[in-house]
């Protein structure tokens, strides 16, 4: 009985929603920044793959069909972006700027910081497209010779990073503009970011954050691919 | 054209492309789109819970230089953060003073400097067609 309900495709679908509201009503009743939703079900969802011993495989099977969701939600980043158009032909300026100087510094960072603790060069060049969206991330990583699954797990960190920590942050640090607000969340920590924190911060931020991932998703495909030759 | 085109880029990206040009040459209007929009949008985060599950398994790959990794990572992202927001913020104030009583001609000036930009960002990208 239990093996036909496991292996059921609504399995993974059911846990993944069941998770993920129990997480937003946490979250309401607590209100507390670190106790975002999506992290809250993604521990959930693990400690009960663990403890009933059932494999991503099994639970993947049905949460796929969740994930297929993704690509046009993506899309429909554009709509926040339409709405603020006035807003980003305005400051096309800064968008450009401050994009190029996150990715450049990232790419610095990174390689500086990966030899100087002496991680290993297929790990670097891994860790290098992490800022952007998994699917671009994915197929940079790729063509540089990286490790698919390290990138993967490097943007999941950026995005929580950012999607957690990114509005204190910005706020301690005194970066006020709603437009640079929107621009760094979006830039270091791409589609999560933009969902979790900017959008819920204002319209503008939004909608900056969603044109970052485009422009810091260009930019990456660009610069990765050099950077890497250079190491 | 993810499938045409051989740039990684997924088709998510062309994807939102293609919907701001629909949208800003009207051939998509907002009231169409708008409500599904917002409802994909406030449950996005769902969409990534199955991906960072995957975590679990790929654990093993990482796990010899784990803390060197995730120093890379916490750091660099922190500098992107900071990095884009204050050049951005920096440059909204020298370009753009939001201000209502800046002056005309200077207005004038950062919007036709910008409109430029903006051919040329989208010149650009008819290239990559």
């Amino acid at each position: 009985m239990n093996e036909i309900f496991v292996n059921s495709v609504f399995f993974g679908v059911t846990l993944t929603l069941a998770s993920y509201f129990l997480g937003v009503f946490i979250k309401e009743h607590f209100n507390v920044p670190v106790l975002n939703p999506m992290i809250m079900s993604v521990v959930f969802v693990i400690v009960l793959l663990i403890v009933t011993h059932t494999s991503y495989e099994t639970y993947n099977n049905g949460a796929k069909y969740i994930n297929d969701f993704l690509t046009p939600a993506t899309v429909c980043l554009a709509v926040p972006m339409y709405k603020q158009i006035e807003i980003l032909r305005k400051n096309m300026a800064a968008v450009i700027a401050g994009i190029l100087a996150g990715c450049i510094g990232h790419a610095a960072v990174v390689v500086g910081l990966g030899i100087a603790l002496a991680l290993d060069r297929t790990l670097i060049v891994s860790v290098l497209p992490k800022s952007v969206t998994t699917a671009i991330a994915m197929g940079v990583c790729e063509e540089s010779g990286g490790i698919v699954a390290v990138v993967i797990v490097g943007v999941t960190v950026a995005g929580n990073i950012g999607a957690i920590f990114g509005p204190a942050i910005l706020k301690a640090l005194k970066i006020n503009d709603p437009v640079a607000q929107g621009l760094a969340i979006g830039c270091c920590s791409h589609a999560l970011g933009t969902s979790t924190a900017a959008v819920p911060m204002g319209e503008i931020q939004g909608a900056m954050s969603s044109l970052a991932i485009v422009v810091t998703g260009i930019m990456t495909v660009v610069i990765v691919p050099i950077v890497a030759g250079m190491i | 054209m993810n499938i045409f085109l051989p740039l990684p880029v997924p088709a998510s990206v062309y994807g939102m492309i293609l919907m701001l040009i629909a949208l800003l040459t009207g051939i998509i209007k907002l009231p169409q789109v708008e409500e599904t929009a917002g409802f994909l949008l406030d449950i996005m985060p769902i969409f990534f819970v199955g991906p960072t599950v995957r975590l679990m398994n790929e654990y093993g790959v990482i796990s010899s230089s784990l803390v060197p990794f995730l120093i890379v990572c916490t750091v660099s992202t922190l500098v992107t953060l900071l990095l884009t927001g204050y050049v951005a913020q920096f440059v909204i104030k020298v370009t753009g003073p939001k201000s209502p009583d800046s002056i005309e001609t200077v207005s004038g000036e950062v919007s036709e400097v910008v409109s430029g930009e903006v051919s040329e960002v989208v010149s650009e990208e008819e290239d990559k067609r």
